[in-house]
């Protein structure tokens, strides 16, 4: 007899998520539904203001991936307005924008995955002895790894345990069968677990410095609001730029000596799962990080590109303007569409909600009718999985070295063929990997920055289309970056100097989607299917998976307007 | 509040760090330094960490961005750590719990009734009222009776943040979902406000640890915010004041006086009508705060900030000139609003009067007005 499980809420991730997974008399998964079960409005929020301010809305939408939705934001007005920003804002918004990445996949790994794979309470088994030349030998350049150390972290943790206050370890999946690490491998966690909580502090001072707060640093239409006075004290000058290199070089540390090979210690315990979750087997990626201008896709460090069917041997060009390409579908989601329309471009939305699911407190969804907040975007047709397993792929199909010598690397390290990457752990994997890459992008942005500080260039804003005098009367255009969970773009519509329409499309609503018309699961439905569950009452497995994606629902579901209104009709300049 | 036995102190689980005494001194010194709070005031909290167990909180996620949990963890002292592991114990929490499901549900309903009257809930975000309440839901239950029923039996409320606060972004006109604040959906509580889009991550700390130390709420104003956070003016405490008094303005992004650092008011700064800690404590341990990165500061801790006007004009219809007396005027003006509002924050008599008095019967520290 088939069995339902039902977990909601999914925890260690942004927003509202509710999974539910029909398993076989085998403990198998055999359909799984994903449900987004918030909703916003933020584009209705939207409408009629000053399009200058609306990247301070829309960083709202998400405080997890913070500056993500406002670096698409400045770019959608800049689109439309014509606004070139000066260089020296473009790099400072690249570090930002690396800085998030590196410290967002940090925090990701430690503190919202790895209780997937880490066993607590096994941890408080461990020899600190042994838990010290363990460590030693997965980093040697790791230097909090003392016997002494272990040892003080360990009675901390029995005393903790002791006190029968467990907090936010109470009532988990301690003892499961599917964790194996040793306990020494547990303790090693557990430390770095909590080296990350207070590292991850110092890495976000870079917004600080450039943004004046994190989270939700401060963003400016036409630039970066932080002026450069090499000469003065009241602007970023040489001080603050060796905080940040300082900042920097503590990231690549933390990055290099702990969480990659932290990451590859876990995984090597773990290689079955790189054959579990791999999913849809469609990838893609907008790239950002231009070197060159928003507008030269070529000169991107994170390449653009769609794979098909996991062939790495072909990467399918990806045009954000043909209105043919990304479509939203609402069959199984609490929207409806005009009468003959089954598939929309966001230029053309219309979003009518209307809630049809049980009527609160239900106990199960059915996966038959409409079952979520989200919608199902489509890229031709096409499901998609978007996020740092899509970067990986596109950027390693596409020939990049740099994309190459990591991926390959870890290969080796783990003895596992490429095919391994698609798979919850190629998921977990590919975010590491990239933040080995986004780390020393990080210092390569900040030496561009001094270089062309060196040139006398000290601009940051371009104020030529600060004032709405200087506007046409209507305008349109759109804005796209990579967020930590994938692939990120905003649309919008000027008309008089007011915002007419907003229309974004985010990662997770791509990840998360639920079903579409032809029936197609969105990527963590199909992700789920086929995982062997060893005790349904105690989900590990579909965590595994489902945060193998680092979902963000705030994100996902923020978007779509209310009472019927038509929400967008964009032609992108 | 009652001591359990089989809870561990704040002071003995320090202990087990290999924190010693003197280094446990120093700590909680340090902690009624960030606090705002007299040395006189030290062997209270030194009393509190010593004898307590840690303290039950259930922290509930309604409509929201994650950015107060966000905060929080930025906090330097004390760092997250060591509020986590030593001096709450964060029973409930969708973002860092390890459980998830029934058995975090489970985790929400156990604290309910083996701390009934004793927990602390802190929301971060608010509740869609409209329709039923269909906009945000957990567990299949909707996330306002999930607020109420939790709020029901906890000792206090804390609300984290512009959204539980005022409502925030998801409030501002139209507001689709019908997203309340918490104050206008509990009552017979007491409820702080903790405004800010985040609120300042010492700031959050810092509330918890002043309960935890007097078992009591801090001092609160009007608005239920305490006061010693939110009791100043940007405009009071900003470096670039001087620039102000001396007529020095930013014109445009990027000119002469942004490289100067001058005042950023005639960009639309918020500082003469917003009030937090931004200038005195900054943010991220003191790196910065938006006016000294040179954007103004948009008045996030305000209520309806974001329908406030566009936050680049200059608070119009109030010239420049008089420099020194115009910000003070309109300060002024946004106290006399604040004081017709009042009305409206029914809330706020609760809260003070909760404020002044002990909330846990058999707490020593006394509900010290902290300054």
């Amino acid at each position: 007899m088939a069995t339902r499980v039902v977990v909601d809420p999914v925890t260690r991730i942004e927003g509202h998520l509710r999974v539910e997974a029909t398993l076989d008399e085998r403990g198998v998964i055999k359909d799984a539904m994903s449900s987004g079960t918030m909703w916003r409005g933020l584009e209705v929020i939207l409408k009629g203001r000053d399009p200058r301010t609306a990247w301070a809305f829309c960083e709202r939408i998400c405080g997890v991936c913070t500056t993500v939705h406002a670096l698409a934001s400045v770019r959608t007005v800049e689109n439309a307005l014509s606004v070139k920003v000066p260089p020296n804002a473009e790099i400072i918004r690249n570090i930002m924008f690396l800085t998030q990445m590196v410290q967002d996949h940090v925090i990701h790994f430690y503190h919202l995955h790895a209780l997937d794979w880490v066993d607590i309470v096994s941890a408080l088994k461990a020899d600190p002895a042994a838990t010290s030349a363990f460590a030693q030998k997965v980093s040697p350049s790791w230097p909090l790894a003392s016997t002494g150390y272990f040892k003080d972290l360990a009675g901390t943790l029995t005393k903790f345990v002791e006190s029968g206050q467990l907090g936010i370890f109470q009532n988990a999946y301690w003892g499961h069968p599917a964790y194996k690490l040793p306990p020494e491998a547990n303790l090693m966690a557990v430390a770095h677990y909590l080296e990350a909580l207070k590292w991850q502090k110092e890495i976000i001072k870079i917004h600080t410095v450039f943004g004046g707060k994190n989270p939700h640093p401060n963003y400016l239409m036409g630039g970066m609001a932080s002026a450069i006075s090499m000469q003065g004290d009241n602007a970023i000058n040489m001080e603050r730029l060796d905080y940040v290199k300082t900042l920097i070089q503590g990231a690549i540390q933390v990055v290099d000596n702990m969480y990659i090979p932290d990451l590859l210690a876990v995984a090597s315990f773990y290689t079955d799962w790189a054959a579990i979750g791999g999913g849809l087997g469609n990838y893609m990626t907008y790239g950002d990080l231009p070197q060159n201008g928003i507008g030269d896709i070529s000169q991107f460090r994170i390449p653009r590109g769609i794979i098909l069917n996991k062939n790495l041997s072909e990467v399918l060009p990806l045009d954000l303007t043909d209105a043919s390409q990304v479509q939203e579908q609402v069959a199984h989601s609490w929207y409806e569409y005009p009468e003959g329309k089954d598939s929309l471009h966001p230029w053309d939305g219309v979003t009518v909600p209307k809630y049809s699911g049980p009527k609160p407190p239900y106990q199960q969804l059915d996966e038959n009718a409409k079952y979520s907040w989200l919608k199902s975007p489509r890229w031709k047709g096409n499901a998609m999985e978007v996020g740092p397993l899509a970067r990986m792929l596109v950027g390693f199909a596409s020939g990049k070295t740099e994309y190459k010598d990591v991926v390959t690397e870890a290969l080796g390290a783990l003895k596992v063929p490429p095919t391994a990457l698609f798979s919850t752990l190629g998921r977990t994997a590919a975010r590491g990997l990239e933040t080995k890459l986004c780390v020393h992008w990080l210092m390569a942005e900040y030496d561009n920055l001094i270089a062309n500080l060196k040139a006398g260039d000290s601009a940051t804003a371009d104020t030529s289309r600060w004032e709405p005098s200087t506007w046409p009367t209507e305008a349109k255009g759109y804005g796209f970056t990579e967020a930590p969970r994938g692939s990120l773009a905003h649309w919008i519509h000027i008309k008089d100097a007011k915002i007419e329409n907003y229309q974004i499309v985010v990662p997770s609503t791509w990840n998360a989607s639920p079903k579409d018309g032809k029936g197609q699961h969105g990527a963590y439905e199909a992700a789920l299917l086929n995982t062997p569950m060893a005790d349904p009452k105690r989900p590990l497995e579909i965590l595994r998976t489902i945060h193998s994606f680092d979902p963000c629902l705030a994100c996902a579901s923020h978007v779509f307007g209310p009472n019927g209104e038509k929400l967008a009709e964009i032609r992108v300049r | 509040m009652e001591t359990h036995t089989r809870s561990a102190s704040t002071y003995d689980v320090l202990r087990a760090h290999g924190v010693d005494r003197r280094r446990f001194l120093k700590f909680c010194t340090m902690m009624a330094a960030a606090m705002g709070l007299d040395a006189t005031v030290v062997p209270q909290i030194v009393e509190a960490l010593e004898t307590k167990p840690r303290l039950p909180v259930i922290w509930l996620h309604g409509l929201e961005c994650t950015c107060c949990s966000e905060s929080f963890i930025r906090s330097s002292h004390p760092i997250a750590q060591d509020v986590i592991l030593n001096m709450i114990s964060l029973d409930y929490d969708d973002t860092l719990m390890a459980a998830a499901g029934f058995q975090a549900e489970e985790n929400r309903k156990r604290t309910m009734k083996d701390y009934s009257g004793q927990y602390v809930l802190a929301v971060e975000g608010n509740a869609p009222t409209a329709d039923g309440g269909v906009y945000c839901t957990v567990g299949g239950e909707t996330f306002l009776n999930i607020l109420q029923e939790t709020a029901e039996n906890a000792k206090a409320v804390i609300a984290w943040g512009s959204c539980a606060s005022n409502g925030c972004v998801q409030a501002a006109k139209p507001n689709p979902t019908g997203a309340k604040p918490i104050h206008e959906l509990i009552s017979h509580k007491a409820i702080i406000n903790v405004p800010g889009c985040p609120p300042i991550a010492e700031v959050m700390t810092g509330v918890l640890t002043y309960i935890l130390t007097f078992g009591a709420l801090p001092e609160l104003d009007r608005y239920g915010r305490p006061k010693m956070f939110y009791a100043q003016r940007i405009h009071d405490k900003c470096y670039r004041r001087a620039f102000f008094d001396a007529g020095q303005f930013v014109e445009t992004w990027d000119d002469e006086g942004a490289k100067k650092g001058w005042c950023l008011y005639k960009m639309g700064c918020r500082g003469p009508t917003t009030y937090n800690s931004c200038p005195t404590f900054k943010w991220n341990n003191g790196v910065s705060y938006p006016i000294g990165s040179g954007h103004g500061c948009i008045g996030c801790s305000e209520e309806n900030f974001w329908d406030d006007g566009p936050f680049y004009e200059r608070l119009s219809s109030i010239p420049v000139p008089g420099i020194d007396s115009t910000p003070d005027a309109i300060g002024a003006v946004a106290a006399g609003a604040a004081l017709i509002g009042v009305g409206a924050h029914f809330i706020s008599t609760e809260v003070r009067r909760a404020a002044g008095k002990k909330i846990g019967s058999d707490t020593e520290a006394q509900g010290k007005e902290g300054r």
